[in-house]
């Protein structure tokens, strides 16, 4: 083997180095090195995607952070903010699952009490292989105990999500988490590292050696046969001092002793010391010798470069120094005075006496480099787009549906989110297994829904409009809990972006959201971009997942539920006439080996009008269900399962399974409403079986089918 | 006629309790564990989440927090004490309760509702309630199967069907004098007909009634 240059074996191109040379005008010390070889790699600093996110749509007269802070936040109104954040733990999700899903669920919790807010509630979004592979049920295991082992303990409750299997996903799972926090305005901190004089002090657990290029090295970088080489920079998570840090820091927040906060999650004390000086356009010194360690003989780029977890840098007044570390001694937490605020922008930084680096604090961000990358319409796309869609006509229906209702990503989820602490703070009014979540705000009338959506087939399809149908999805799912979508985060999953095929993804999937977010008239306020999913050079599909915020105000009294229907009900369709197309739906992963066709295109125009009327019917409809995964066939079904009746259903068969966009199912007494343009009968609620176009399966069949589709795969 | 209610470091149910607490009429305030006694206050809960991070085991540490020695006072005194999921860990560990709470039989988390029968009203929390009456509340632990391996204590509210194997179905175990109760599922979480149940209110009414008026 021969020789490597350092700055190779952390993640740097040589043309990377030539610009830290120029920046410096000198070759850079080796903790220099080690901090921008973490700040400019692909997770830090977006250099592969940044031209891009600009194209997003962020501004609304709601929005009061938007992207670029560690969360964004939104209005409520009555002097309410929301903070919301999602984030991605894929890599190191695959290398060690446990672990690297907890990890995940304890820095996307930093980004939102790093903001001022009380985390109240997380989503997880997770991807495997197919359950067959014994590979697959060790991934899923080990993430969902660690979400549960972390998200529980640090007690903030996990009240939904969603699950996908495709093969693509075998040698890189997908583990991507959203947190969602309130606030009262006053309570809204910045990560700024305020003026000269101000004093940096680092809060928590002691730094360790874990984790160490965990950005540049694992999320920034493709496998391989060797990713197991990889794994001690897997960070080790410890929600037991997350909680106090949480509980330290909201204390220190409520009694306003802090000028800013930045969490150390990726590239660790490099990005809390660089990123604070910078936004605020200053500089600062730092004595690593006062970083309380938890091993010795620490260097200076490991201290820089350590990813150890639970930690946080508040930026304090002098005079407010003290009662700031008697909260953290109350609240058992370790904390160090590690450095000033200083004027001029010069991040300075000691260790054992000696200056290891001296740098423009900006300049790790600033002038990170931006890639333009090719991006090129694939080739094969064409003979994809061609294929067929799935033959159905000599399905029986109800066979098709018990198939459907087999599926562990259509069937109930209940072997997962029963061991997430769903319930914690007294807030979950509609959980999980529904469309949206439904959390109250006590001491409001408001409520707040999120919805979170992913389909890597229908991206791999047509990666724009596929794109843009996960945003009007999310927020028809909001929108049957009452709520009015209000803002969107997301986290853009994609393979190798030095692929130009990849990379027009990209773009496509960037326009897509966009173009949904414009004819909604919503921001995004957040999001994350996870490159280089491929495992031995095959990319995943691409996979963006896109978080939805909405507001209900005021909440309903009495929101729909899947297991309000009554015998006698009516079963009513609104939204578009659906087309024959199945391509990208669950029929087709079901029938065909593989996804082929060009899914359905969303309707902009249509969009707003079905999410307004799913809003009304909402405060007054006992029963409202979107459609999707599965069509009509599955969501009447979701819906006579969890009420334990059974259901009759007429449609056109074309109607029965088609995944088109903006569509929903309400279920209301008979005679509440009359046939409109956008809404039609289907059915009427009775009996002991599910009676699609005559084709009859038993409620029992159904529901256990139903129940024991994840579980019995997990056993 | 306030109930503490004790924080450790790693509690997390404590709000809900209070708010449960006072939604029903009754005076609850958070306590530090730090503190040493209970002056003002007539009775005791000790809320569910993870106490010093469950290190070693559930409620290990918690046992020696200053606050216990104040609580274990209570209960001799014949005063109410209840402890609710890791609260029901930690009054074992403390021998206010006997036997001890190990993994759950399927080594899972379990989040859910469960459907319980109160067996025994003579405690602090079943005496609003009738024998034999069904209740719906939810479940949250790991830990969460109770064993006795010598026989001892009252099983004062039992699982109608066994989610976790607990020795006799038990949900909620009392002493001897019925005024230190642990249950294991979260009363507190079902007082709201919004989120899907109040049959936890049967308990915490029972719990607020057993105050004696000082």
């Amino acid at each position: 083997m021969t020789e490597q240059p350092v700055h190779r074996l952390l993640g740097m191109t040589d043309g990377e180095y030539e610009s830290v040379v120029g920046i410096l005008e000198r070759p850079p010390m080796p903790a220099e090195l080690a901090m921008y070889s973490v700040m400019w790699s692909e997770h830090c600093s977006y250099k592969s995607s940044r031209k891009h996110l600009g194209r997003f749509p962020t501004e609304a007269p709601w929005v009061v952070v938007g992207p670029g802070e560690n969360a964004g936040v939104v209005d409520l109104g009555d002097g309410w903010l929301a903070a919301l954040r999602i984030e991605s733990h894929n890599h190191p999700s695959f290398v060690e699952p446990y672990q690297g899903a907890a990890t995940g669920v304890g820095g996307i919790l930093r980004d939102v009490f790093t903001m001022g807010a009380r985390p109240i509630a997380l989503w997880d979004q997770i991807r495997f292989g197919p359950l067959d592979n014994p590979k697959n049920r060790y991934l899923l295991n080990g993430v969902v105990g660690g979400i549960a082992g972390y998200g529980n303990a640090v007690g903030v409750p996990t009240v939904g999500g969603e699950i996908e299997f495709d093969a693509g996903y075998t040698g890189n799972p997908l583990v991507n988490v959203m947190c969602l926090g309130i606030l009262k305005r006053e309570q809204l901190v910045l990560g700024t590292a305020g003026t000269a004089g101000t004093m940096a002090v680092l809060l928590g657990k002691a730094t360790g050696r874990d984790g160490i290029g965990g950005a540049s090295v694992l999320a920034s970088a493709s496998f391989d046969e060797e990713s197991g080489a990889k794994r001690p920079s897997v960070q080790v998570g410890d929600p037991f001092e997350e909680k106090k840090l949480i509980e330290a820091c909201l204390e220190l927040y409520e009694k306003q002793l802090v000028v800013g906060v930045q969490d150390l999650g990726a590239a660790g004390l490099s990005c809390a010391t660089s990123e604070p000086a910078g936004r605020a356009g200053v500089g600062m010194e730092v004595d690593l010798d006062q970083v309380h360690t938890r091993e010795s003989g620490m260097t200076a780029p490991e201290l820089l470069m350590s990813e150890s977890q639970e930690r946080m840098m508040a930026f304090v007044a002098p005079d407010k120094v003290d009662e700031v570390l008697a909260i953290a001694n109350k609240w058992e937490i370790e904390a160090a005075v590690v450095g000033e605020v200083k004027a001029g922008g010069t991040l300075r930084i000691t260790h054992q006496g000696e200056v290891v680096a001296e740098l423009p604090a900006a300049s790790l961000a600033d002038n990170a480099p931006l890639y333009d990358r090719p991006a090129r319409r694939p080739d094969w796309l064409d003979e994809i787009q061609g294929r067929p869609g799935p033959d159905i006509s000599s399905r029986e229906p109800a066979d098709l549906l018990r198939d459907l209702l087999d599926d562990p990503a259509i069937g109930s989820s209940a072997w997962i989110h029963e061991q997430y602490d769903h319930m914690l703070f007294l807030n979950t009014v509609v959980g999980p297994g529904s469309d949206g979540s439904l959390l109250r705000v006590r001491g409001t009338d408001k409520g707040l829904a999120v919805s979170t959506d992913g389909n890597g087939r229908l991206c791999f399809l047509e990666p724009r409009n596929g794109s843009a149908r996960l945003v009007y999805e999310a927020a028809l799912n909001v929108a049957v809990t009452g709520a009015r979508p209000m803002a969107v985060v997301d986290n853009l999953n994609f393979g190798n972006p030095e692929k130009p095929e990849v990379m027009w993804q990209f773009k496509e999937s960037v326009e897509g959201i966009s173009e949904a977010c414009e004819a909604l008239g919503i921001p995004v306020v957040g999001g994350n971009v996870s490159f280089y999913n491929e495992t031995d050079s095959v990319d995943i599909n691409p996979t963006p997942v896109v978080g939805l915020l909405g507001l209900a105000d005021p909440m309903p009294q009495n929101p729909p539920r899947l297991s309000r229907a009554t015998e006698g009900m009516e079963l009513w369709l609104v939204g578009p006439e659906a087309s024959e197309n199945l391509a990208g739906t669950a029929v087709q992963r079901l029938l065909d080996d593989r996804p082929g066709g060009i899914p359905t295109a969303p309707d902009p125009d249509i969009a707003p009008s079905v999410i307004a009327l799913a809003i009304a019917l909402a405060h007054a409809a006992p029963v409202l269900h979107d459609i999707s995964d599965g069509g009509l066939a599955v969501a009447a079904a979701e819906i006579s399962i969890a009420s334990g009746i059974g259901v009759g259903i007429e449609v056109p068969a074309a109607e029965m399974f088609s995944e088109d966009p903006h569509r929903f199912l309400v279920g209301v007494a008979p005679g509440s409403i009359g046939p409109a343009k956008l809404a039609r009968k289907v059915g009427v609620f009775g009996g002991g079986e599910i009676v699609i176009n005559g084709s009859s399966l038993a409620l029992d069949t159904a529901a256990s089918t139903y129940r024991d589709a994840l579980r019995r795969r997990m056993r | 006629m306030t109930t503490a209610v004790v924080v450790f470091p790693g509690t997390n149910c404590e709000h809900d309790v209070v708010s449960a607490i006072t939604g029903l009429g009754g005076s609850a305030r958070l306590v530090w564990h730090r503190e040493t006694d209970l002056e003002g206050y007539d009775s005791v809960i000790l809320p569910g989440g993870f106490a010093h991070g469950d290190a070693l085991r559930t409620g290990a540490i918690a046992r020696f927090s200053p606050i216990m020695g104040p609580v274990a006072r209570f209960a001799d005194e014949g005063m109410p004490v209840v402890g609710i999921c890791n609260g029901f860990q930690v009054l074992c560990e403390a021998g206010l309760l006997p036997g001890a709470l190990i993994a759950n039989r399927d080594l899972s988390f379990i989040c859910r509702y469960v459907d319980v029968e109160i067996t025994d009203t003579a405690t602090v929390l079943t005496n609003n309630g009738e024998p034999g009456q069904r209740l719906r509340i939810p479940l949250n632990s790991y830990e969460g199967n109770w064993v006795s391996p010598d026989g001892e204590g009252r099983v004062v509210v039992r699982y109608a069907d066994d989610p976790n194997g607990s020795t006799d179905r038990a949900a909620a175990v009392a002493n001897a004098a019925g005024n230190v109760v642990g249950i294991m599922p979260h009363p507190e979480r079902a007082t709201d007909p919004l989120l899907g149940s109040t049959d936890g209110e049967v308990f915490l009414r029972s719990f607020l009634s057993s105050l004696v008026p000082a």
